[in-house]
């Protein structure tokens, strides 16, 4: 644990102000990562400014006729709002697959955005690796990589985003509104997350200074067809090794309409558009899911111990596929794959 | 002799309950002391090479840190490896930390920050920069088992294999039936909830009490004396509560050895408190490669059994444990060959993990068994009555007691077992293929000499002490039960103390022994304070028990009376002024049972039956039923014996399903250091566990007729689980844990 | 500033008051003080156990402003003005709370390490009333890892305590 100065802040405006006065400025909330990750060493923030009495709590109906998440508003208070559940219940199953009640209800909807990978090499300063410390290498790709991604990795980093919040946002394509000096951004949250690349160390398209405020869910819920689905190596409180929200707008049989996203196989909540394209207008048929599904993972890449994520990946989608089309959503209570 | 109707066998809440209810209960890391300085371990993160420099200043520079011990000013203490060896050590030199430059596992403590608060240790303990020369290092038992040994010398305690008998090798070549595989369970930590900690109390006479997380507090006690050249007055070791050790505290672990050493060079009091990831930098359960081969008649009778083990341990100890004898203590046969060697990978030392040896060796066996019967085409409990081991056939003994098969018989009773659809595959329900399976489970009972108190003093209050221990087995509420029958108390008037080093001499808690061997003492001890206090009573003025035998009366209600006419009688404190005393006390030993080691071997002995549903798509595994059928002689108290089996069932389910300490080569390094990434069973993974204990008569042990429960609930539950999973999906896993990455390969 | 230069310096303290167990506590700590090391090293309050320290076990559940929450995972200064309720704050009057009881009656704990927080989060699911079946006592208390496996205890426990309460009409 490394020292660091405390700041109560009391406006969105002093938050920012101060965060962008000092380059490694952290902002804190429910603390559920950071705090973690400091007791590792890992991160190492000089400041912490606590914005948990910022004004960015509330859950509020959008113009158009969505929900605005406040970037505090707890995991448990989003998943067991009523109106949550009655219009994104994909989001509100997501969430109560993750984690533990407990940490639910510390965990904020911004905080868990920003939440960094699981990687074991990443979680442990004695050894390299390139996202904690740029150039020194990464061990994951030659080493111990069950939990590692399939999709979209780069030679520098096959590290994976851990959250199942931001999957079901993924899928809903919600927009992150952020503030900062430069003013406030409205960032689709497809383009929130980014992939290693060269810059493993870079989780986020935000800037230093901008801060989360809300998470704007748009109208359609689609909440008759939906799943969560998530597998993992025990029936609760693990992260997940492949996990897929999956929404449809069913019209006469056929699919109108397709929104699909990974999480446990990337460096982000994963979204093909073109394989829910390929969905569109078509009746819910098994094949055409393996379709979609070979289409998705048909660059996915296994290392050593995770390949089996490749066929496991398949696999689930298919099945997510299959409980919503047939309005069956995975219960997160009822260990049975519905 | 004793009351009819009394504390033994009857099921009891704990009497510790209300303290670990309310958090009353003080483990190691939580007793205070003026002045309390608090030390951080910091690890190293090669496996094998040397520590370059160390570079301290930083961390000393900040205020309220008080020194950071290295190897370069680590005070001196004892020199020779017998110093170091404590009563569980296998043969070879002790790791000793802080002891030279060299590096030789990862995760090695190479430095102790000792700061005025846990805060300020931990911030100063960030600033410790530490430069190495690392050297080669090699943890990969796949390619050490080329190097495998047979251990020179043996552990002390760690029976050998017996001599091969018979033609196993040309048995099995002639075998109709036939059965070979290669068994692997994964590395395992014990993870107890409680990290090992020690806070040592450094008195203003400069004698230490030490709070120690151990499984024994004189074990503790004899290292810290013997290592710091400390005569046995000057250290006291007291434990009476530990979060849990499933072995993890028979050796004083590194966090003992810096705690001591910083409060005497500091001359105040220490704490050490080890993270959980440094629950990952000492013992562990082995990484162990068997091979077995069945060869059996058509009707299933074996004709040969050849179990080889290789097991990992460190360049620095010959760790042993029994893996491969259970397979002919369950089943008879007259052509046996049972191996088993050792392979020095770069980490540390194992270290007894619940039933060493036995949850490995039993969960191949039992596999090789499942596949035997699916081979020869025999229904799984068949198979095994077929070739029910009648005597140790190894020691040519008899064994004291073995309801084994009643085991089988009201295990599958409770079960449904005779539902049973053989052909795998054959049940299923919406998208989950059902698979029921079963297997054995064997462990030794085995008898300690321990030593145990009890003192009567005249409010009716009967104290029993005994230096052993309480790790969540419920010795703390036995040995009451057990000295408030053998006096006629209420459990009420019975405090009971342990874990203590000051106490009456006792080997660590462990091996299932604790039962049999401290419930026996205390059970001699109180059975003399009978004696005196019965004595004192005859001799008393017109003593209505004047004439009488001891075995003519009852001890009941803090009286003595006459069994045959109950108003005829004296109370307890009538016979202690009789004799003139105001306290009334013996120490007695458990007896170590010679005749019976002689002549007889004793086990206990298990059937489980598990149902598990299997998502075949996805490979996700439920385990929604146990059965466990355990025959364990006198059952001393059906509340929390039922508990050991629920915790051992657990143990097992995260064996077949969960746990696996993982291994970077490249790195020598556990890298899932954590309980995130270790995966232990939570609530969601429990469903329903029927625990049976099947009657047994057991007179030979000792006289309470116990054989201890701490291990076989957790001895054959992962075969069970495999062997269930085979039934409902036809895929043969030898490789534990059964994740889902396996199921759909 | 590198860290040398920043260790040779005075450590700055803030000032945090919580109201522990129905008690005030005003204290001045590090910055980086845990809720968890809070209690148990200053306040004396080891009831809460530290089983992980990282938010992976659940053996430092307390309630916080009535919920539960995992106190290893919180600044104590973040915390400030907050009501805490811990294990030693559960029995009334020397009366123990109807859950306390239950862990006793139904044996739902072996080493007693994990129980404080598994009483604190039980009575946390208990006040949430989310939890109506096996199965839901279960996924609400799989944040709380029990290594002595005590589970199907823990779940009868809560499952009496829940029925009673169900039954009083509470």
């Amino acid at each position: 644990m490394n020292r660091f100065s405390y700041l109560r802040a009391t406006s969105i405006d002093e938050a920012m102000r101060e965060a962008a006065a000092d380059p490694t400025a952290r902002f804190i909330a429910g603390g559920t990562n950071l705090i973690d990750l400091m007791k590792y060493n890992v991160e190492r923030p000089t400041r912490l400014i606590d914005i948990t009495r910022l004004p960015l709590n509330g859950i509020e109906e959008t113009e158009s006729g969505g929900l605005r998440l406040g970037a505090l508003v707890t995991n448990d208070e989003t998943a067991f709002d009523s109106r949550i559940q009655d219009r994104y219940p994909l989001l509100a199953s997501a969430i109560q697959a993750g984690a533990s009640p407990q940490l639910r209800n510390a965990a904020t909807t911004g905080g868990n955005l920003l939440q960094r990978t699981r990687c074991y090499y990443f979680y442990d300063p004695e050894t390299p690796c390139n996202k904690r410390e740029p150039g020194t290498g990464c061990p994951a790709a030659f080493g111990r990589n069950r939990i590692h991604a399939i999709l979209g990795t780069s030679d520098h980093c096959i590290a994976t985003h851990p959250s199942d919040m931001a999957v079901a946002m993924a899928a809903l394509q919600a927009i992150v509104h952020v503030r900062g000096p430069g003013g406030e951004r409205a960032i689709p949250i497809a383009d929130f997350h980014r992939l290693p690349g060269e810059h493993p160390e870079i989780d986020n398209t935000m800037l230093h200074g901008e801060i989360i405020t809300s998470v704007e869910l748009p109208p359609d819920g689609f909440s008759r067809n939906y799943t969560y689905l998530k597998l993992r190596d025990r029936l609760s409180y693990a992260f997940a090794l492949v996990s897929v929200a999956a929404a449809l707008r069913m019209e006469n049989g056929t699919i109108a309409q397709a929104r699909l996203a990974l999480g446990g196989v990337a460096h982000k909540p994963w979204r093909d558009p073109a394989a829910e394209a390929m969905l569109q207008g078509q009746p819910a048929t098994e094949d055409r899911f393996r379709a979609v599904a070979d289409h998705i993972l048909k660059d996915a890449r296994g290392y050593q111990d995770n390949a089996f994520k490749i066929d496991l990946a398949r696999r689930a989608i298919v099945t997510a596929l299959s409980q919503a089309a047939s309005g069956t959503p995975q219960s997160q209570i009822d260990k049975r794959i519905q | 002799m004793l009351q009819e109707k009394g504390y033994i066998g009857t099921p009891r809440n704990r009497v510790d309950g209300r303290a670990k209810v309310t958090g009353e209960a003080k483990y190691a890391a939580e007793f205070d002391a003026p002045d309390l300085a608090y030390g951080i371990v910091v690890s190293s993160a090669i496996a094998k090479g040397r520590i370059a420099s160390i570079d301290a200043d930083a961390a000393l520079a900040v205020p309220g840190v008080l020194q950071v011990f290295t190897h370069e000013n680590r005070p001196r203490t004892a020199w020779f490896d017998i110093n170091f060896r404590d009563e569980t050590a296998p043969p070879g030199s002790p790791f000793r930390p802080l002891y030279d430059d060299k590096v030789v596992y990862s995760g090695q403590p190479v430095a102790l920050v000792v700061a005025e608060s846990f805060e300020i240790a931990a911030y100063a303990a960030s600033l410790v920069r530490i430069a190495y020369e690392p050297e080669t290092h090699m943890t990969d038992l796949d390619i050490q088992r080329d190097e495998a040994y047979v251990p020179p010398r043996k552990r002390t305690g760690v029976k050998r294999p017996p001599s091969p008998r018979g033609d196993p090798d040309g048995a099995f070549e002639q075998a109709p039936v036939k059965v070979h595989g290669e068994y692997r369970v994964a590395i395992e930590h014990h993870n107890p909830m409680e990290t090992h900690a020690s806070t040592v109390v450094y008195e203003e006479d400069g004698t230490l009490t030490i709070h120690d997380k151990t499984q024994g507090s004189q074990n503790s006690q004899s290292y810290v004396s013997s290592v710091f050249g400390l005569s046995s007055d000057q250290v006291r070791v007291i434990s009476p509560f530990v979060g849990g050790a499933f072995g993890s505290g028979l050796r004083p672990q590194y966090q003992l050895f810096l705690a001591v050493m910083a409060a005497l060079e500091l001359k105040r009091s220490v704490r050490v408190v080890l993270t959980r990831d440094q629950m990952f930098t000492f013992g562990y359960r082995p990484l162990t490669i068997q091979t077995i081969s069945l060869g059996a008649n058509p009707d299933g009778k074996l004709v040969s059994i050849m179990h080889d083990a290789i097991q990992t341990t460190s360049p620095w100890e010959d760790y042993q444990e029994v893996v491969v004898n259970w397979s002919n203590l369950l089943y008879h046969c007259d052509n046996v060959k049972l191996t088993y060697r050792l392979s020095q990978v770069d980490t540390y030392t194992p270290i007894d993990m619940r039933a060493p040896g036995a949850a490995l060796g039993v969960t191949a066996i039992e596999t090789a068994m499942d596949e035997l019967a699916y081979a020869a085409g025999i229904d799984p409990v068949e198979l095994r009555l077929r070739n029910y081991a009648e005597m140790d056939e190894a020691d040519k003994k008899y064994f004291t007691s073995k309801e084994l098969r009643a085991c089988y018989q009201l295990g599958a009773e409770r079960f449904g077992w005779a539902r049973r659809n053989p052909e795998p595959r054959s049940m299923r329900e919406g998208r989950e293929l059902i698979g029921w399976g079963m297997a054995s489970g064997v462990w030794e009972a085995i008898m300690q000499r321990v030593a145990a108190r009890a003192a009567l003093t005249p409010d009716d209050r009967l104290e029993v002490a005994s230096a052993t221990a309480d790790i969540g087995t419920g010795t703390y509420t036995i040995l009451t039960q057990i000295a408030a029958e053998t006096l006629g108390l209420p459990m009420e008037s019975v405090t009971t103390k342990i874990g203590d080093s000051s106490l009456p001499k006792s080997p660590v808690e462990g091996g299932s022994w604790t039962a049999a061997s401290a419930g026996s003492a205390v059970q001699k001890a109180c059975l003399s304070v009978r004696e005196q206090l019965f004595k004192y009573a005859r001799r008393m003025d017109d003593s209505p028990l004047a004439n009488a035998s001891i075995e003519q009366v009852t001890f009941a209600g803090g009286r003595i009376h006459m069994t045959n006419d109950p108003s005829a009688g004296v109370t307890l404190q009538q016979a202690m002024q009789a004799g003139g005393v105001d306290r009334v006390e013996a120490e007695e030993k458990s007896s170590m049972g010679l005749l019976k080691n002689m002549r007889y071997s004793g086990y206990s002995h298990s059937a489980i039956f598990a149902e598990v549903r299997v998502d075949e798509e996805l490979g996700v595994v439920r385990v929604t039923r146990i059965v466990n059928a355990v025959a364990a002689g006198t059952i001393l108290n059906p509340k929390t014996a039922r508990s050991q089996i629920l915790g051992g069932v657990v143990f097992g389910i995260g064996m077949a399903l969960e746990e696996e300490s993982m291994l970077d080569h490249n790195l020598g390094r556990f890298m899932n250091h954590n309980l995130a990434e270790y995966h232990v069973p939570v609530n969601a993974d429990v469903y329903d566990i029927d625990v049976i204990f099947v009657s047994e008569h057991e007179e030979r042990l000792n006289p309470l007729g116990v054989k201890g429960l701490g291990e076989i609930g957790v001895i054959g539950t992962a075969a069970a689980i495999g062997n269930a999973i085979y039934h409902a999906t036809g895929k043969r896993i030898r490789d534990y844990p059964i994740t889902i990455d396996k199921l759909l390969g | 500033m590198n860290a040398s230069r920043k260790g040779s310096s005075k450590l700055e303290t803030v000032p945090v008051t919580l109201t522990v167990n129905g008690e005030t506590k005003r204290l001045e700590v590090l910055p980086w003080t845990i809720l968890l090391d809070l209690l148990r090293d200053h306040l004396k309050l080891s009831g809460t156990k530290k089983g992980c320290d990282h938010g992976q076990c659940g053996a430092c559940t307390v309630l916080v402003d009535g919920r539960r929450l995992n106190s290893c995972m919180a600044f104590a200064v973040m915390k400030d003005g907050a009501q805490i309720t811990t294990v030693e704050g559960l029995a009334r009057n020397g009366d123990l709370h109807p859950l306390q009881q239950a862990f006793i009656d139904h044996d739902a704990f072996q080493c007693g390490y994990c129980t404080p927080g598994q009483i604190c989060s039980g009575v946390g699911l208990i006040e949430e009333g989310r939890a109506h079946t096996r199965d839901e006592i279960r996924e609400y208390m799989s944040g709380n890892i029990c290594r002595c496996g005590a589970y199907t205890n823990i779940v009868d426990a809560i499952e009496q305590v829940i029925g009673a309460d169900a039954e009083a009409g509470r």
